[in-house]
């Protein structure tokens, strides 16, 4: 879904950065994106390319950081592993899973010089 | 980068004129280019900026300003008032080199370069837009909603539909995206009410910062409804907050009951969903009951209305819960009102005092 967007989301922290550091240029960007998050990384990598052209971040290596799904499980009380967004849980297939992490789409940090 | 200008991937257009301006980055590049957009907030120029060029500011609707960032694509001219000192080859502009990166070390060399913690969510940007967005409806009692549904399944003749029956007593304002075209806009002035295109070219939803420059360019009425009727996607809508107080998803019955289940964010997202085109059910195969279990499973608390654009049908209960959330947020602005006057009666009193 609207890796381009998310692309540009990216760019716009990422410049942000560079500029208040002062940096000549961004070598490298570490992203943490969740599972559940449904961002394709292949594609997220594609258009982080294509956005960057001509910004200080061109030609910089893109790092995502894979979170697994997790979820808390109401009738369990407990915390499971999560496949997918809005599934039910693993050990006993309620749909009253709340996920708790791996819907992150996140910038973590990035290496300037 | 700003979508509004339409200088980066998407191609963003805002009905309106075009003009030409220049950019400074933040390497000294000077970048000059038209484009199709017409300003219609404040700019100030910074005095900083090198001689023959000029860093944009905006200043948005709730005084928050920003500035222009753009992703170029080498379709304007260049001009490098000082050199580059990039060490990356040139020769692959314009290639997609995808897969192919540099090594994914994650250790600064040996260079000066290190590590800088940013922490932020990708989608913080447009976040704040929207935020911004929310606080000035509020301001201005205004109710706002963000209609989304996969193309087709009857967003504009449901929004005519609605002015038709509140035009009367509602000022209403409408925002329509779309990849290409102004068809939407037309079909909503032709029931006499102001509308604006917004056409996202490649882009395939609208974003906090377009809704933000539609509201300065449509200056809806305090008390009034704005009405956004998104691009038809049932995908990436979701994530994307304009500031409104509730979307609205709307569900024909010739898509499928399973439709929820298979685009569960849209579903999610939502507080509303409106089962429209029900005047087929006698010719089709689909369980309404079913299509309605499966939204709630994506959301319980969804509120399901079953209408017919074109019969009219079931469109009272819709019509009421607008009405009920406009008068909400009337109350809100009159209340801020009433707070504001109190306090001015009360610094008079203070100051008479003295
Ligand atoms: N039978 C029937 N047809 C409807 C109904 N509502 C809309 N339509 C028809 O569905 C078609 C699409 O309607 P639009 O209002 O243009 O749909 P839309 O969601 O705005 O479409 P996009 O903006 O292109 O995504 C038109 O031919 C409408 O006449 C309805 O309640 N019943
Ligand atoms: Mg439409
Ligand atoms: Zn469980």
């Amino acid at each position: 879904m609207h890796e381009m967007s998310l692309a540009e989301g990216v760019l716009q922290l990422v410049e942000d950065t560079a500029r208040r550091e002062g940096a000549k240029r961004v070598k490298l960007v570490v992203l943490e994106i969740g599972r559940l998050s449904s961002v394709q990384p292949e594609a997220l990598t594609f258009c982080f390319d294509v956005v960057t052209r001509n910004s200080v971040a061109e030609g910089a290596a893109l790092e995502i950081v894979d979170v697994p799904g997790a979820g808390w499980c109401m009738q369990c009380a407990a915390t499971v592993p999560m496949a997918e967004l809005y599934g039910s849980c693993p050990t006993c297939g309620s749909h009253q899973v709340q996920p708790t992490g791996g819907t992150e789409m996140r910038v973590r940090e990035i290496e300037i010089e | 980068m700003c979508t509004v200008c339409g200088c980066g991937a998407g191609e963003v257009k805002i009905e309106g004129g075009a003009h030409a301006h220049a950019h400074v980055h933040a390497d000294g590049t000077v970048h000059v280019h038209a484009h199709d957009h017409d300003h219609a907030h404040d700019h100030t120029h910074d005095s900083t900026a090198p001689a023959g060029a000029h860093a944009h500011t905006h200043t948005h609707a709730d005084g928050s300003t920003h500035s222009h960032d753009h992703v170029h694509q080498g379709e304007h001219t260049h001009d490098h008032p000082h050199h580059h000192d990039h060490d990356h080859g040139h020769a692959a502009h314009g290639d997609l080199d995808y897969g192919s990166g540099p090594a994914r070390a994650h250790v600064p060399g040996m260079s000066q370069s290190r590590m800088v913690q940013i922490e932020q969510d990708i989608l913080s940007k447009n976040n704040a837009y929207a935020t911004a967005n929310r606080k000035w409806f509020d301001s201005r009692g205004i109710f706002a909603l963000n209609l989304v549904s996969s193309p087709g399944s009857g967003k504009t003749t449901l929004l005519c539909k609605t002015i038709e029956a509140l035009k009367a007593t509602l000022a209403i304002n409408v925002v329509e995206g779309d990849q290409q075209t102004a068809n939407d806009a037309e079909r909503i002035r032709a029931t006499g009410v102001p509308a604006l295109q917004i056409n996202t070219g490649k882009g395939c939803h609208l974003d906090g910062h377009m809704v933000g420059h539609a509201m300065e360019r449509l200056k809806p009425a305090e008390g009034s409804l704005f009405l956004i009727e998104n691009v038809g996607n049932l995908v990436c809508p979701a994530a994307f907050d304009l500031g409104e107080h509730h979307k609205v998803a709307i569900l024909s019955v010739t898509e499928g009951e399973d439709k929820p289940l298979k685009y569960p964010d849209m579903f999610a997202a939502a507080d509303v969903m409106l089962l429209n085109k029900c005047d087929l059910l006698p010719y089709l195969q689909f369980d309404a009951d079913l299509a309605e279990a499966n939204a709630r499973r994506v959301n319980p608390a969804l509120k399901v209305i079953r209408v017919s654009a074109t019969t009219g049908e079931g469109l009272a209960e819709w019509l009421d819960w607008i009405k009920a959330g406009v008068a909400v947020q009337q109350g809100k602005r009159e209340a801020t009102v009433d707070a504001l006057q109190r306090r001015i009666v009360e610094l008079e009193q203070q100051l008479a005092a003295r």
